[in-house]
Formats: C-alpha cells, structure tokens, sequence
C-alpha cells in the first residue's frame, strides 16, 4: 500500500533571472513498510522534496498524495489535519523542548491532535518504550545522551501511530555509533509497518534503507532497485 | 590479505590442527576470504619450513598439531605492530578507470561516477543488510570479530561514495564541458529533462 506518492512534481522559487528550479518533475512512491532514502549534492532538492512530502510546502505543479489524500486539493486547515495526524519529522536540531521531560515531549503532539493528556501519556510511553528509551521517560532532554534524545525525537515523530516518518539528516552530528542506533530505530518502525523518506549525505546511513534515490539540480537521476517483495520472489518463479 | 598472518595468529592462542585453523580463520572473518584445506596445509608447510611452526604429533590418523615456536611468537608480534602498506594493495581499478575518464574524449564522468555510485550504494546496502539481521551487540568472540570485518567493508564502501561524490563536485569546478546525456540507468527514477538554460545560471 502506497502512503506517500508523488507525481510528476515540480518547485520553483523566486522568478525572472532568479528563477531556481528546486525540483523537476520528479516522481517517488512510498509503500507502508518502505525505507527510502534520498542522496544528492547540496542543492540538488533533498530538502525540497521532504517538506513538500510533508505537505510543509505547496509545489509549483504536480501532485502528492499522503495516506489516499491529494495534498493540493485539502487547502490549508486540511493539510495542517492530515500532516499533524498522519505525518511525523525528524530534524538533524532535535527541537526537544528543554523544560519538559521525554514523556511530554512526546505527548505533546498527540495533546496538540485533542487527545485527553491520560491517554497521551500512555501513547508516548509505548513509543518511548518501542524505541528502547522507556526508562528515560522522566528526564529532561540534558540528562540525556545524544543518541538518546534524538530516539525520543523518533518516539515524538511517531506517536499517535503516524505512518510517514519524514527525516532530514537525523543522524546529524551524532557519532557513527549513535548514528547506527537512530537508523536501527527508523527501520524498525518501518518493519512494523511505517513508511519512512529520510535525506541523508552518509551513504553508511542510507544504506540502512530499502531504497536509495539520487538527486541532481532538483532531478531524480538513478535509483538503487527496492527489497525484492513477494511479486518480484514470485515472478522470478514463473 | 595475509593468511600466514593469519593462522600464525590463531597458532598463538595454542596448538591447533589444520582443518581447526581453517574453521576458526573463517569464523572470525565470516568466510569473507574462504581458505581450502589445501591452502592452509601448503601455508602451514613454509611455516613449518621457516620454522615458525612445529610438528607438535598426530591424532593416529595422519593429521597433525601445529604449534607456534618463539620465533612465529616474534613474528605475529611484529605483525600486530607493524602498519599495513599502502602498497601491499592491489592497484585501484576505480582510480585507474576514473584518471581515464577525466582524460579520454567523449566519457562522460558523471555518468561513470553515478554507474559506480550506485553499484557500491547497493553493495552497502548488502553489508549494511547483514549487519541488520544480527543483534547490535555480537554475544560471542567470533561474531564480534566477523562484525569487524563487515564494518571494515562497510567503511571502505563509505569511503568509496565519498570519494566518488569529491569526483563529481571536482570535475564540474573543473569546468569540463559535462556532456548533455543523462547517466545510464535510471530506472525506477523520474524520466530525467534535460536542464534548461535558465537552471545553469
């Protein structure tokens, strides 16, 4: 099942001789369950292409469908809906607020979705927990290690059972060690059935997932082949 | 790659017979550099020969203990200490073929880089896979050197994209007029257009 599907989609910024194509009629489906993951120079629409899935940004023209939703055809409230209900980020600044503790950090999305703080609590306990970081629910973010933080920041992008994980750079400045923990919890997530865009320079990272995508001066150029599933099993079967 | 090394090492944690130090070289490296029996018995015949290894009996039925002398102790000591060469590597095939591309007409270099990027993106992803299906912390002796190894191909592929991303970034600067055809084989990708006049500047 397809989550986030992108058809022939295309950004512009500025005009005139200013004129930048970020991204050209670029094309990218992600199914439930698929870790994707996009490579590409600075510059080339990375960044781009993972607010525009996250409907944080409108393309010039094109379509993107998140969870069976044309984000062009919602208008603003309704995308602001679809993206706090359906959609999680992961940034390479964690954005944790220092004042509040991990369990409230990652409640406060589903607080903000109107759900009762009893309830959120619960939900972000169990996503903590998914995440190996259950024990550390009571800290603050600078009673924690790096790697820690960023897996609550996972645990916030995913509460409420969000189903596309977009992440820019998580892995930041993180070492390679704590790096390989972040990317053990996005593809778990994903074996459990999420769909994850993640942007990366570190090929080390990107391998991590099932599908790399390359982009050049806004363009998708060449891709690694996806996981073979069970069709492509079959049809080497027959 | 030094199996001499190798089985000198393994010589040095106690006597071992041939078909034991075969198991042993391939469980700690995850049969990375598969050893036949054959290898193993011509290498333990010079070690024996350069007496760095004795003879140490048999179990009746023709094969035989090895065991490390003082002089193979010194040996692997040295080995252990020394750095390994720059030029006890074979030769760069990918540096060869890119020094080639850069200067032969007609090659498209971004076309070569991507070619090449894209296949070690995929051999990550194969080690990377491996790595995955095993717990993020080996329990036992064997496993945690196998992980070594794999992290050591994992880190020699990372290093062959970067360098192929340095290429790239390289060869614009350089200002070589890059020829108008897009690289081969982007398959699963968008149908790429050729960039417009109004993108370069």
């Amino acid at each position: 099942m397809t989550v986030l599907s992108m058809r022939q989609v295309s950004r512009d910024h500025g005009t005139g001789n200013a004129l930048v194509h970020a991204l050209r009629q670029v094309d990218l489906d992600v199914a439930a369950g698929e870790f994707v993951a996009v490579m590409g120079p600075s510059g080339s629409g990375k960044s781009t292409l993972l607010t525009i899935a996250g409907g944080l940004d409108t393309p010039t023209s094109g379509q993107v469908v998140v969870e069976g939703a044309d984000l062009g055809a919602l208008g603003p409230a309704g995308r602001s809906a679809l993206r706090r209900r359906a959609v999680g980020y992961v940034f390479q600044d964690l954005n944790l607020i220092p004042s509040l503790t991990a369990a409230e950090n990652v409640m406060m999305p589903r607080e903000l979705d109107g759900v009762r703080a009893r309830q959120a609590r619960r939900e972000a306990l169990h996503a903590l927990a998914e995440l190996g970081v259950g024990e550390l629910a009571d800290r603050f973010p600078e009673e924690m290690s790096g790697g820690q933080q960023q897996r609550v920041a996972i645990a916030r992008a995913l509460v409420g059972d969000r189903r596309l994980v977009l992440a820019d750079e998580p892995t930041g400045a993180l070492d390679s060690h704590t790096g390989e923990e972040v990317m053990r919890a996005l593809r778990a997530r994903c074996d459990a059935g999420a769909a994850c865009l993640m942007v990366t320079h570190e090929s080390r990272h990107a391998a991590w997932a099932d599908r790399v995508v390359f982009l050049r001066d806004g363009l998708l150029i060449d891709a690694t082949p996806g996981r073979p599933g069970p069709e492509s099993l079959l049809e080497g079967a027959s | 790659m030094s199996i001499r090394h190798g089985l000198l090492a393994l010589l040095s944690q106690g006597p071992r017979y041939g078909y034991q130090l075969r198991a042993e070289f391939e469980s700690s490296t995850g049969a990375t550099w598969p050893l036949n029996i054959g290898q193993v018995y011509s290498t333990l015949a010079r070690l024996e020969r350069d007496e760095l290894v004795v003879r140490a009996g048999d179990d009746g039925e023709g094969r035989f203990v090895y065991e490390i002398t003082p002089a193979g102790e010194a040996d692997v000591r040295r080995w252990f200490a020394t750095p390994v060469a720059a030029a006890d590597r074979p030769r760069d095939e990918l540096a060869i073929k890119l020094a080639m591309a850069v200067t032969a007409p007609g090659v498209d270099v971004r076309a070569v880089v991507q070619t090449q990027r894209a296949a070690t993106l995929r051999t990550l992803q194969d080690l990377t896979r491996l790595k995955m299906g095993a717990p993020a912390v080996p329990a036992d002796q064997p496993d945690r050197a196998w992980r070594l190894v794999l992290e050591s191909m994992i880190f020699q592929a990372e290093a062959e994209v970067r360098w192929l991303d340095h290429c790239e970034v390289y060869v614009a600067r350089a200002g070589r007029p890059a020829p108008p055809a897009p690289p081969a084989g982007a398959g699963a990708a968008a149908e790429p257009a050729e960039p417009t006049e109004e993108t370069r500047r």
